[in-house]
């Protein structure tokens, strides 16, 4: 396929996602206003940082006073998935010239690399594909920063009766609750949580810190035990 | 100015984190212990902000009945686990808190 064809294809790829992100970036505008923040900033998150669950921390944490530093290394942490993404297209994007590396580096979200990755991994040349992952990732960008702006605009006018401070909590569990795949994961969910629950009163939100390192030490500990008790079944068997 | 500075920070490091493997700039294979850390980041740090929202409501520790959100955000992991549904998830819990707090 053409480079134009491969843009149109990946902006259609992204279309239904991206409509699935509006609430969120609504959401988010409403939530940063609410939580103090002026209207250019919120809205300079959403193209600076570019990146949902630690926009949606950033701005809770802004809120509520906490050390910039402090909310740069939970940025850090809650971020740090996307290296993930960045390694396994990494082979695919060898061929390109630098600028189209750091172009498609910053349109890196979760939602493009859904349908990227899919793309570079369908059969066919990949001489063109970075125009999908263009048009993918561009397409992700505007609604995103669209879907903020509506937020920040209308974020004044909801009433707090409305409660939708609460829609962070539930956007979270919506998103990690169908992932508990496994003993391990859950594991890493609860512990996690119980030592957020337990930790809350320290200053300077550092439960959160704490509580994230203990869940992801206790989901890898709970993995490689689980890996070991295979391996020595089936050193028996 | 310390916001805007926050903010920048926040973007540095989150675009160095999806830059630096995208440039190969540091060639070595990510260490295994790493990679199998990092699929865990995202439900550990989830669930230590969705915990503490279900059980210190308003800053106050509360594990009961009368605790609006915690009733909430449980009818809405079931909702979560048997839909996969993120936008119906946020939407019934939502309804569920609106009619708690009526009540």
């Amino acid at each position: 396929m053409h480079p134009h064809a491969q843009f149109l294809a990946g902006v259609r790829s992204e279309l239904p996602i991206a409509l699935g992100v509006i609430p969120f970036g609504l959401i988010y505008g409403v939530l940063a206003l609410g939580a103090g923040l002026p209207a250019d900033a919120a809205q300079a998150m959403s193209s600076v940082v570019f990146a949902g669950s630690s926009q949606f921390i950033g701005q809770q944490m802004i809120g509520a006073g906490a050390p910039p530093l402090l909310v740069v290394v939970t940025a850090f942490v809650v971020n740090l998935r996307h290296a993930l993404y960045s390694t396994s297209i990494e082979p695919y994007v060898k061929h390109l010239p630098v600028r189209w590396k750091l172009t498609l580096a910053y349109l890196l979200t979760d939602e493009a690399y859904a349908t990227t990755i899919v793309n570079y991994q369908a059969p066919g040349d990949v001489t063109h594909k970075h125009w999908f992952f263009l048009g993918a990732g561009l397409t992700l960008w505007s609604v995103w920063q669209a879907s903020t702006a509506a937020g920040v605009l209308f974020g004044a006018q909801v009433p707090a009766a409305w409660a939708l401070d609460f829609t962070l909590a539930l956007t979270f569990i919506g998103l990690v609750v169908p992932a508990l795949k496994d003993r391990a994961g859950l594991a890493a969910a609860v512990s996690a949580g119980l030592v957020a629950v337990a930790a809350y009163t320290l200053p300077l939100k550092l439960g959160l810190l704490l509580a994230a390192f203990t869940g992801i030490g206790v989901g890898v500990a709970v993995e490689s035990a689980a890996r070991d008790r295979r391996l020595a079944s089936r050193d028996r068997g | 100015m310390t916001l805007w500075l926050t903010l920048l920070g926040m973007g540095l490091v989150t675009y160095a984190i999806r830059a630096v493997p995208l440039l190969a700039l540091d060639r070595r294979p990510m260490p295994p212990r790493l990679r199998q850390a990092l699929r865990f980041v995202p439900p550990a740090v989830l669930s230590a902000i969705v915990f503490p929202e279900m059980l210190w409501p308003g800053g106050r520790f509360d594990l009961s009945l009368a605790n609006d959100r915690l009733l909430a955000g449980l009818l809405a992991i079931a909702v979560a686990w048997f839909s996969k549904n993120v936008l119906l998830t946020i939407g019934l819990g939502l309804l569920t808190l609106w009619l708690l707090q009526a009540l």
